[in-house]
């Protein structure tokens, strides 16, 4: 038992981390199949909560992790990019599933599929399969953690003080 | 002067009549948590009223037809299975029967039961999910995850059989990829006793709900005119009192063995062919499922899975219409064949584009509310819309 008066010696890099990869909130946004392994994690059985990752936000403006699941089309590509842009900073974005990774079995002839969504938004961790299993995504949840636990993640605050606009 | 001060004094009531209403023009997606998927729908609102719901499609258009014409009659089936990915199973069912109608492909008896069982069993899994999300577009979390813990059930047992958990091209042309293990058989008994009780819970829960109810009664309104003007099969022309189930009136596979009722809307709850009508067709339609596994479970015959099919399906030159039940309604391939290995053209009619066709017509002057209940209860999925 800590007494309640004691004292946490920490830095502050640590202290932000802590509570970046442990308050995911991801973006309700579910672009063809994957999206229903998605939905699956995050209901009865796999249950993403567990990981602080399950607080699901239908606006862009209050999430800060992009799981972009399903196949992007040229038509929705633009709206990504958009959605990727209102979401405020540090954000991640997962690219769950093979279409998304790399068009997936869409290479060939999909002549209205972007190969990859990493051409229009940086992708922190793929996810491979078709679908991946939800196991799958909460590996990748929990590989987006260890990554921002080594981010310098005080840069996203500190770096917007110290640099002009 | 305010204009409370105003309203108190009652001088208000005068400048009312010169307020100008403007329409809204609103867009509903692409990114919208009660879309299911990557529709947009424009609405012109005029306060809360919706004037007009567009649909607008495309952002989900993955080329179907055209990877068709460049693989082989086998190598579709898995595009097949991403047409409508909550229903694999009878999609690629549906792709099969077509293929082996052209060929002549004799299917082994216990490939059809299996095929059968399967479908239905997809067909479960395919309706507890619009039932969670349905549940979850009128605000209702629990539903979802009730729904979810049985789903994954039956996708234990599909990965059992097939070795995928969502998308299995399982059904070959001339059979099933895999035999059906003992086990599975076991489990499948297993789960059917498990469900079917369950059924009288989500009622509890759900359907018959005052919450639920008052949202969904007498909203959005499918008549059997509208049905036959746009072509709408499936749950959409049931919900309307129609008793028209393909696998009852042009039974295809082994579905002219097994008794099963076709359930219609009734109006029971408000008017016949609203939205709780569909929505109640549906949870019906999970109990005749279980009443058709429980009929073949125990008589799956022995034998082959699978016909003698070499590793290249011939189709001679040709063309053929096929169309099965799907959860969703009628999905039909017209297929033409020059002889060669690949379709020359294939043609999928699909029912989730006919249904939400409909939306602009049948929303007309309702609530922005009851706009996301009408959506829901369509139970697109935008895979196969799109195509």
């Amino acid at each position: 038992m800590i007494p309640s008066d004691s004292v946490v010696m920490t830095s502050v890099d640590e202290v932000l981390s802590w509570g970046r990869r442990n308050s995911l909130w991801p973006l309700t946004f579910g672009l063809a199949c994957c999206a229903i392994e998605m939905m699956a994690t995050g209901a009865s059985d796999y249950d993403l909560e567990r990981f602080g990752c399950g607080v699901f936000r239908a606006t862009p403006r209050q999430a800060d992790l992009m799981i972009v699941a399903g196949t992007v089309t040229l038509k929705m590509a633009s709206r990504i990019r958009t959605l990727y842009e209102q979401m405020p900073e540090p954000k991640w974005v997962i690219s769950m599933g093979s279409c998304s990774n790399k068009g997936g079995p869409y290479w060939h002839e999909g002549y209205h599929v972007l190969k990859g969504v990493d051409r229009i938004v940086p992708v922190d961790v793929y996810v491979p399969g078709c679908p991946p299993r939800p196991e799958t995504l909460l590996e990748a949840v929990m590989m987006l953690q260890k990554k921002i636990r080594v981010q310098e993640s005080s840069m996203g605050l500190l770096g917007a003080l110290r640099k002009p606009a | 002067m305010s204009i409370s001060q105003e309203l108190v004094e009652g001088r208000l009531s005068q400048t009312t009549e010169n307020l100008r209403t403007d329409e809204l023009l609103l867009n509903m997606g692409p990114q919208h948590p009660s879309t299911h998927g990557v529709l947009r729908v424009v609405v012109t609102t005029d306060g809360e009223i919706v004037r007009a719901a567009k649909p607008e499609i495309g952002y989900l258009h993955r080329c179907f037809e055209k990877h068709s014409e460049n693989v082989d009659y086998m190598g579709v089936a898995p595009y097949v299975d991403r047409l409508d990915y909550l229903a694999s199973m009878n999609n690629s069912m549906g792709w099969a029967i077509a293929v082996e109608r052209m060929v002549g492909i004799e299917v082994p008896r216990r490939a059809e039961f299996i095929r059968v069982i399967v479908a239905e069993l997809q067909r479960i899994a395919s309706h507890l999910l619009f039932f969670g999300t349905y549940g979850l577009d009128m605000g209702a979390f629990t539903a979802f995850l009730y729904a979810f813990r049985e789903r994954e059930k039956i996708l234990d047992i599909f990965e059992m059989i097939s070795g995928a958990r969502l998308l299995y091209n399982y059904m070959w042309v001339g059979g099933v990829s895999r035999d059906m293990s003992p086990e599975a058989v076991t489990r499948i008994k297993e789960f059917i006793d498990y469900f079917e009780p369950k059924i009288d819970e989500y009622n509890t829960l759900l359907s018959f709900n005052k919450i639920f109810t008052e949202r969904t009664k007498s909203v959005g309104i499918v008549d059997e005119a509208t049905c036959h003007t746009y072509g709408l099969t499936g749950v959409m022309l049931r919900g309307c009192g129609v008793r028209w189930d393909l696998r009852k009136d042009l039974p295809y596979s082994i579905y002219n063995e097994v008794e099963f009722d076709v359930p219609v809307g009734s109006g029971q709850m408000g008017t016949l062919g609203d939205c709780w009508d569909r929505y109640f067709v549906r949870m019906q339609e999970m109990r005749e499922s279980v009443r058709i596994i429980r009929q073949l479970i125990d008589r799956i015959p022995s034998g082959p899975h699978r016909g003698k099919v070499g590793k290249v399906v011939k189709v001679p030159a040709g063309e053929s219409f096929t169309r099965t039940e799907c959860p969703r309604g009628e999905l039909a391939f017209y297929i033409i064949s020059d002889g060669s290995a690949k379709p020359y053209r294939v043609r999928c009619k699909s029912p989730c584009f006919l249904n939400i066709s409909t939306l602009n017509e049948i929303t007309e002057g309702v609530m922005v509310a009851d706009l996301i209940a009408t959506i829901g209860s369509l139970d697109i999925v935008l895979g196969e819309v799109d195509r």
